[in-house]
């Protein structure tokens, strides 16, 4: 199963994975389109910064749940379908649990007051606008042992110039 | 993403060829840069301080000023106009290249002898010369000294080629709104000052800025050009070649020349012609020149060179593996064609100090020695000729019959053959009568974001549907004519019918024993000044204002930063100017609304975006008929 995963050392900052994403979840699912729509279309991606390091921050999907198992109306739910944690609109009343517990901040408010989170591009068929918005490949959605492959290799080319330079 | 990249025929051949062929063209390269960022696309960057770069959040959720505190409104229109004034100086430095052959010819020191007297007398007595004298080089020194004047001018006047050739009734508006340019490089500085940190910070004054610098680009780069250019290399006059890739020869020597500019392009013919016997000597049957671009269409209009394509196919014409040399001048060159010479034999030829491309040979061109650069750069693609791989070789074998060269001469020529007292009258009593509904001219170039070509043919066909006369220049020009929008069939074939009985009785009045074409072809992107002199003219003998006629402009794939400025220049001429493309823009509101509508009440003209060429051809139709009611004329 394909994750939402970040190598944050390719991360320049440039936020286009921000725009891409409220792109996506605008009613045109056009740039042109989306900066015309009378309500703005929101975000669900952060690019967070030290200075140093830059992470395009969304939700993590944790197998834990805790914004699930703080959710009181039952809004916060995984889908059984797609295992994939989802809010469900009718149901959220606002409370802001949810956003009390999660670990990364990944949750914000929409214009309905309501808890606003990465749904992984539901209506793009869970093909996630922010990574194919990504210039530097920063932002990838993969197979976690294929991402974690890739790490490997890249620490033995390091290894191999350390060698090389001593 | 493109679902075709082209609706050429001879460029979808060579595409498939350079598929097979290992090139990468700009279509890969498009694809490769998908997606493009949003920020540039709305124009909510700035980059014109080091405390940036700063952008702004379009959904409103992020920062909504930059560091200096400027909002998406004023970072929209600065960068708007810092384009704008950038597509100016492109055309007045190529204005400034021609006023100072004009002088070197004049004062005999360069082999550029003076073409057109009659044009010269006529430009000497528009500017209030004594046009009369029998000292042709002396006449042409007073019209430089005019121009010199304006390029150098300390004084608050407004520039001389401007108020003497604009219409009267635009120079009251340009100076109610205070934006008569005095001196084209002081307006081009002050609006780089202007777009400057902790400047300007007021998006109608930013956009009134633009329009000024569209007033520059319209008198001190398309016009002046023009006119020293007609005077050098003569006034063009109706002349029938082809147009596509398929004008290359298997058996001859292909050269190709691309830009901008005709001080070198003519001179390359002239020695094309004066050096074949050499191309015979290695074998081939002699030299074919071919034009891409709009030094194309310059050697096309004067000389009948035929066109080889435009912009967006300029590496496929490499591609035929058939060009011998390519030689550029300057605009437009990707920088890619480097490239693709490199994987055949063909010498890609760079010439002006301005445009050097690494890879490509440079054989340094000045007016003074323009004649040995013409024939090293002739010889150079003599030899590669005998380099030519015939296995990498195919030329398709499309080209399209075309009748271009009308300038306005040309024009009020062939009406005067109905109306010698007064040419304009038939052109006029047709308007009036709704016989030609309309007249749009479509200019500019090939975008990428757009299938090659596709904008130009069917927002055109659209619009001859509905008798609307169509002239074009550059790219546009190109488009219309591969797709034989130019010839006295594609009449018969797509002209509405009162507008194909007029241009039937011009064409069998002016001679030609055959329609005009439905298109008329005027000339490069600084000839679009051909296409305001006829507005200018119509205007004036109607006594009405440009803002008042039928008269409508399209930039249907625009791509360049000139293509800004000229279409800022017709916005400025009170003409109603669609894009095919949207230009950065969306990302103030306040911009787009002013640009598309709020500016219309005080200058006349305004932007009309509409991508999708039908509806763009209904939507000029539409303001094409609420002006002729305006005017009291039947729909």
């Amino acid at each position: 199963m394909k994750q939402l995963l970040v190598r944050s050392e390719n991360c320049v900052g440039c936020k286009s994975c921000e725009v891409a994403c409220a792109v996506a979840h605008s009613q045109s699912k056009t740039l042109f389109g989306a900066v015309l729509e009378a309500q703005s279309p929101r975000k669900r991606v952060f690019v967070e910064t030290d200075g140093t390091v830059n992470f395009p921050l969304q939700c993590r999907q944790c197998s834990d749940m805790p914004c699930v198992h703080a959710c009181m109306a039952g809004a916060m739910h995984r889908e059984p379908a797609t295992g994939l944690v989802q809010v469900n609109a009718e149901k959220c009343v606002g409370c802001w649990m949810c956003v009390m517990v999660c670990p990364f901040g990944a949750i914000g408010e929409s214009p309905a007051h309501q808890a606003l989170k990465c749904d992984r591009c539901r209506e793009l068929d869970y093909n996630p606008a922010c990574v194919a918005a990504c210039p530097t490949k920063a932002l990838q959605w993969v197979e976690v042992d294929r991402f974690a492959a890739a790490g490997r290799r890249s620490w033995v080319e390091q290894v191999k110039e350390g060698n090389s330079h001593a | 993403m493109l679902k075709t990249q082209s609706i050429d025929p001879a460029a979808l051949d060579m595409l498939k060829k350079a598929a097979a062929d290992g090139i990468e063209t700009v279509w890969d390269r498009y694809e490769a840069q998908q997606p493009q960022c949003g920020f540039g696309s709305l124009g909510i960057c700035c980059r014109h301080c080091i405390q940036g770069p700063c952008r702004i959040d379009p959904f409103g959720q992020g920062p909504s000023r930059g560091i200096c505190g400027a909002t998406a409104d004023v970072i929209v229109a600065r960068n708007l106009l810092r384009q704008v004034a950038a597509g100016a100086s492109a055309h007045v430095d190529h204005a400034y290249d021609a006023v100072e052959a004009l002088e070197l010819a004049a004062q005999g020191k360069i082999n550029y002898p003076i073409a057109d007297e009659h044009k010269l007398r006529a430009i000497a007595s528009g500017l209030g010369l004594d046009a009369t004298g029998e000292d042709l080089n002396a006449l042409a020194l007073e019209v430089v000294k005019v121009a010199y004047a304006d390029m150098g001018n300390h004084s608050r006047k407004p520039m001389q080629w401007l108020t003497a050739h604009a219409p009267k009734e635009r120079l009251a508006v340009w100076e109610s709104l205070g934006i008569l340019p005095r001196n084209p490089d002081r307006e081009i500085r002050e609006a780089l000052h202007q777009t400057t940190m902790g400047m300007d910070a007021d998006p109608v004054n930013l956009l009134l800025a633009a329009a000024k610098q569209g007033l520059v680009d319209g008198y001190a780069g398309l016009k002046l050009a023009t006119d020293m250019q007609d005077i050098l290399f003569g006034t063009p006059a109706p002349v029938v070649t082809e147009a596509n890739l398929g004008v290359l020869k298997a058996d001859y020597v292909n050269l190709i020349v691309h830009g901008h500019v005709p001080l070198l392009s003519e001179k390359i013919v002239h020695w094309a012609k004066a050096l074949a016997g050499e191309a015979e000597a290695v074998g081939a049957k002699g030299i074919q020149v071919a034009g891409v671009c709009c030094t194309g269409n310059e050697v096309l209009m004067r000389q009948g060179v035929p066109l080889a394509t435009n912009y967006l196919a300029q590496e496929l014409a490499l591609v035929t593996g058939a060009v011998d040399a390519m030689v550029v001048d300057v605009q437009c060159i990707m920088p890619s064609l480097a490239q693709v010479a490199s994987c055949y034999h063909t010498e890609l030829i760079t010439t002006m100090p301005i445009v050097k491309i690494p890879g490509a040979t440079h054989i340094p061109f000045s007016l003074e020695r323009a004649d040995e650069a013409a024939q090293e750069i002739v010889r150079k693609a003599i030899a590669a000729y005998a380099k030519r791989d015939p296995r990498k070789v195919r030329i398709p074998d499309h080209r399209s019959t075309i009748m271009a060269g009308f300038s306005v001469e040309a024009i009020t020529g062939a009406l005067a053959q109905l109306d010698a007292e007064q040419p304009l009258k038939p052109l006029v009593d047709n308007i009036a009568n709704g016989n030609i509904l309309g007249v749009v001219a479509t200019v500019g170039c090939n975008n990428v974001k757009v299938t090659q070509d596709i904008f130009h043919v069917e927002m055109v066909k659209e619009l001859l549907k509905n008798n609307v006369l169509v002239v074009a220049t550059g790219c546009s020009a190109h488009a219309l004519a591969k797709a034989g929008l130019m010839n006295s069939e594609g009449t018969g074939q797509y002209a509405g019918p009162t507008l194909k009985a007029v241009l039937s009785a011009v064409g069998q009045a002016a001679g030609l024993g055959a329609p005009l074409p439905p298109v008329l072809h005027m000339g490069s992107c600084v000839d679009n000044s051909r296409i305001g002199d006829l507005v200018t003219a119509i205007a004036a003998y109607l006594g009405a204002d440009t803002s008042a006629l039928p008269v409508a402009a399209s930039a249907p794939e625009p791509q360049h930063e000139k293509a800004l400025s000229i279409g800022t220049w017709a916005v400025a001429m009170g003409i109603t100017t669609h894009l095919g493309v949207v230009p950065p823009v969306l990302g103030s509101k306040q911009v787009t609304e002013l640009l598309t509508d709020g500016l219309t009440g005080v200058i006349g003209g305004k932007f009309y975006v509409e991508t999708d060429p039908v509806q763009a051809a209904q939507g000029l139709i539409a303001d094409i008929r609420a002006k002729r009611q305006a005017l009291g004329l039947t729909n």
